[in-house]
């Protein structure tokens, strides 16, 4: 079976500093990859120059069997991959059931100057993520004022509706509550099993990452250092001393 | 229904004070012509960006009616009216498609200095474009009837209601659109829209055309009610009114551009009476202070009484 | 093209691009330093054009002194300068914290209110005050006979003010304070640098230099109303093309701007006011900071 996600000599520096140094990866349908590393170490340059954020300066990124290295995070996102972001991204003046339909409009590619918004999107389809990511009850306020966990859980909603065949999310849990994380992933998990979506999610927390992932790769100074199952990786010595600072 | 009635008291109101004070005609629809420039403004607010140069598109359409006019003697008003709009839609395009490219302050930098060129143009090519001094506009039929100056103003006045109101009519149905909730969303995350697969500047680019359509809408409709064009029409003062009159109205609904821009001209009017030759300062002041107190206009004000009356945005 | 008229064109360009930088310099000073496109610049041009002028018909005519009609103008826009300036500062302290946009609306109403202002205090009436050009005298230049105030006067005032204020913000305390405030005003105030009082002291900085601009271009313009419309889109295109808050950078597009200009008006006359406009829509076009503005990367 074909990789979904593979990269080949990925390679970029920020003038002395190198931020990708070569990397060699491969992604398979199904997986959960949680990435992990020091910051600095390059996992988010990864995850951009995968989703058309930055140009690699060598290398190729190849998805779904094509090549999309250096395309536009639009014409990415077009072909299957979706990304949330560490500071979530939402339309902040517009309602949480406003920013969920304007994601399924742009996905059926169905903007008309005519037809409304909630015209445009399925009504049916839209309460169903509202339930999957917890937020029916407040559908209707302004996304400016939800809390930071619920604000992330809409950011991953939105991609979700992309209905993409790899979701990158950008530490997940982040700025949210140490009450409210487990909560937060529990959620999140749900929801790809739901959509059958292979997901790479950054993670600093190493609970969330034995908990939730099935791949673990650790980045130091650009490179993949360990690459294998939760177990392997979290136990091997180097990676505790670089990355985990035990 | 609520809205029908308003509709129908608004037009009634109006053409009720036409017939009774007959020189109120002409303020009248200059006022609404600049209503409808406004609101091709608040369309670009929408997006939240602001143009300084949009009076181009206005003057583009008044004087493609003029030299249309000038070479076609027989044609009708309308068809005039229509040439002239169609002329500032296609100018949009292209020069919409440059534009677009860029946000905020290098938005309104470009439009004002393409407007400048415009202008300069204008007021130079004197053997073609009749220089500073501008461009007769003798008056035409309009569907068909030849009226004098009475009663051709009073058609023009109909037809210009009849346009604003239309206008205020499909450009909110635009403002509730997947499009333009797509606009909307470029004012507040670009990127997340570029990240939903869409082209932000598409979606941009159909607002712009909107926007110069409009302004070149108000610009023949203008042109003819003066019977006469200058360069003046697409300078960036005449762009700073529009944008005035969007601040003033607001960009809550697409009938604040008509309010803002009535009451701009009935301020006007007054100051004018009052203190003569002071209507700028009259208004410069008022711009100020509505700023300081209403940043979001009158329609503004509108939608916050809505929200604490209740029920969803 | 004649040799003649090459020099001629050259020093008129010259000349006038001395003008235009010491506008566009108060412009872009103040643009540079607190963020705000100052709408109402186009004002203090015109309030020091007027002023000079009104300065030069009251204390009489028929004075032989250079020296005296210079001073005079000078102390005429520093006048104008700090009071108006000190008016705008006031009024923009009130909308300190709102959207740029609606700053730079805030000083359109200001410009409305000083247009007005203007017209009633100067009336509609031309002004034309040019002692200051005859007492000045000729000069010649390789065979062209040329007024000394324009050919050196005014070159030579904007050099020095330019020189001037780069000493300035380079050698002296205050100017590096402003410098700070310029780069980043939240760690500048971390620092105790009073921002408020830089910020004041900038605006009327670059509020005199408008008026300063106006103050000499006075003897050689007929002033009308409306000057202060046409110089503030004007000036706008050498600080646009140059990029915002760029001050060696309006120098040279002042240059640009005044002599292909002047070159226009010897050579295709028509074009001779689009050109200014013509350069800024290229300009934009292709580099939309500005010639000599460094992009910062931008982070999400």
């Amino acid at each position: 079976m074909t990789a979904l996600l593979q990269t080949h000599d990925l390679t970029l520096a920020f003038g002395g500093l190198v931020v990708a140094n070569g990397i060699n990866f491969s992604l398979e349908q199904g997986e959960r990859l949680a990435v992990i590393g020091q910051n600095g170490a390059g996992k988010t340059t990864f995850i951009n120059i995968c989703s058309g954020l930055l140009k690699p300066r060598k290398g190729r990124v190849i998805f779904a069997g094509r090549d999309i290295t250096a395309q536009s995070p639009r014409k990415i996102v077009r072909q299957g991959m979706a990304r949330s972001f560490q500071l979530p991204q939402l339309f902040l003046e517009h309602t949480v059931r406003e920013c969920l339909q304007l994601s399924a409009v742009a996905r059926a590619e169905s903007l008309s100057s005519w037809s409304s918004l909630a015209g445009g999107s399925n009504a049916v389809e839209i309460d169903r993520m509202l339930d999957l990511i917890s937020l029916r009850d407040r559908q209707h306020e302004l996304c400016i004022n939800l809390p930071e966990g619920q604000r992330k859980l809409l950011d991953v909603g939105m991609s979700l509706l992309l209905q993409p065949k790899l979701l990158i999310l950008d530490e997940p849990t982040s700025g949210v509550s140490t009450e409210e994380k487990h909560g937060v992933m529990e959620i999140l998990m749900r929801a790809l099993d739901d959509q059958k979506v292979t997901a790479i999610f950054v993670e600093h927390d190493v609970d969330i990452v034995k908990r939730y992932a099935t791949r673990v790769a650790a980045w130091i100074s650009g490179a993949i250092a360990a690459d294998g199952s939760p177990a392997s990786v979290l136990s091997n010595p180097l990676i505790q001393r670089e990355v985990l600072g035990e | 229904m609520r809205s029908l009635l308003l509709n129908t008291a608004a037009v009634v109101v109006i053409i009720g004070l036409a017939m009774a004070f007959p020189w109120l005609k002409l303020p009248l629809i200059l006022s609404l012509c600049y209503g409808l420039a406004a609101l091709g403004i608040v369309v670009l607010l929408k997006a939240g960006q602001i143009s300084f140069g949009h009076a181009m598109y206005a003057c583009i359409s008044g004087y493609v009616v003029a030299f249309v006019g000038h070479r076609f003697p027989g044609m009708d008003g309308v068809l005039l009216i229509a040439l002239g709009t169609l002329a500032s839609v296609v100018a949009g395009m292209l020069i919409g498609a440059f534009v677009v490219r860029y946000r905020e302050i290098f938005f309104g930098m470009l439009n004002l200095a393409i407007s400048m060129v415009l202008f300069t143009v204008l007021g130079k090519f004197y053997a073609v474009t009749g220089g500073t001094d501008g461009l007769r506009i003798n008056r035409p039929t309009l569907l068909g009837f030849e009226l004098t100056r009475d009663p051709f103003e009073i058609a023009l006045l109909v037809l210009v209601v009849a346009i604003s109101l239309a206008a205020i009519w499909g450009v909110q149905r635009y403002f509730l659109s997947s499009s333009g909730q797509a606009l909307a969303a470029i004012k507040t995350n670009e990127t997340r829209l570029e990240y939903l697969g869409v082209s932000a500047k598409k979606v941009l680019w159909k607002g712009y055309v909107l926007s110069a359509s409009l302004c070149g809408l108000s610009g023949s409709l203008f042109g003819l009610s003066q019977g006469l064009v200058t360069p003046e029409m697409g300078y960036w003062l005449r762009s700073g009114e529009f944008v005035f009159i969007a601040i003033l109205g607001g960009a809550g609904h697409a009938v604040g551009a008509f309010v803002g821009a009535i009451l701009y001209e009935f301020l006007k009017m007054y100051a004018a009476a009052l203190v003569s030759g002071s209507w700028q300062l009259v208004l410069g002041a008022i711009l100020i202070v509505i700023i300081y107190f209403l940043p979001k206009g009158i329609t503004g004000l509108m939608n916050r009484r809505k929200r604490l009356i209740g029920g969803a945005a | 093209m004649s040799r003649d008229i090459f020099i001629l064109a050259m020093l008129d360009g010259m000349s006038y691009a001395g003008l235009l930088f010491l506008v566009a310099l108060g412009l872009t000073f103040i643009f540079g330093v607190v963020r705000i496109l100052n709408v109402a610049h186009g004002s203090l041009y015109a309030f020091g054009g007027y002023g000079a002028a009104s300065l030069g018909l009251w204390l009489g005519q028929g004075s032989e002194s250079a020296v005296a009609s210079v001073l005079l103008l000078v102390t005429g826009a520093i006048a104008v300068g700090i009071v108006l300036g000190t008016v705008l500062m006031l009024l923009l302290r009130q909308f300190q914290d709102r959207d740029p946009i609606l700053q730079l609306l805030v000083t359109f109403g200001a410009f409305m209110i000083f247009e007005d202002l203007q017209r009633m205090i100067w009336g509609t009436q031309p002004y034309f005050v040019a002692d200051v050009v005859n007492q000045m005298g000729t000069s010649e230049l390789l065979g062209v006979v040329y007024m000394n105030y324009q050919l050196l006067f005014v070159p030579g005032a904007a050099l020095a003010v330019y020189f001037l204020l780069k000493w300035f913000l380079n050698s002296t305390l205050m100017g590096r304070q402003i410098i700070a405030v310029t780069h980043d005003r939240e760690v500048a105030t971390a620092l105790g640098i009073n921002a408020r009082r830089i910020a004041y002291l900038t605006f009327v900085v670059g509020a005199v230099l408008g008026a300063l601009g106006g103050a000499l271009a006075s003897p050689t313009t007929s002033l009308v109303p409306g000057i202060g419309a046409d110089m503030i889109v004007l000036s706008f295109a050498v600080v646009a093309s140059a990029g915002l808050g760029q001050i060696t950078g309006a120098l040279i597009t002042a240059l640009l701007i005044g002599l292909s200009r002047s070159f226009c008006v010897y050579l295709a006359p028509e074009f001779e006011v689009v050109m200014p406009y013509l350069i800024m829509v290229l300009v934009l076009l292709a580099r939309p900071q500005g010639l000599f503005t460094v992009v910062q990367a931008r982070k999400i």
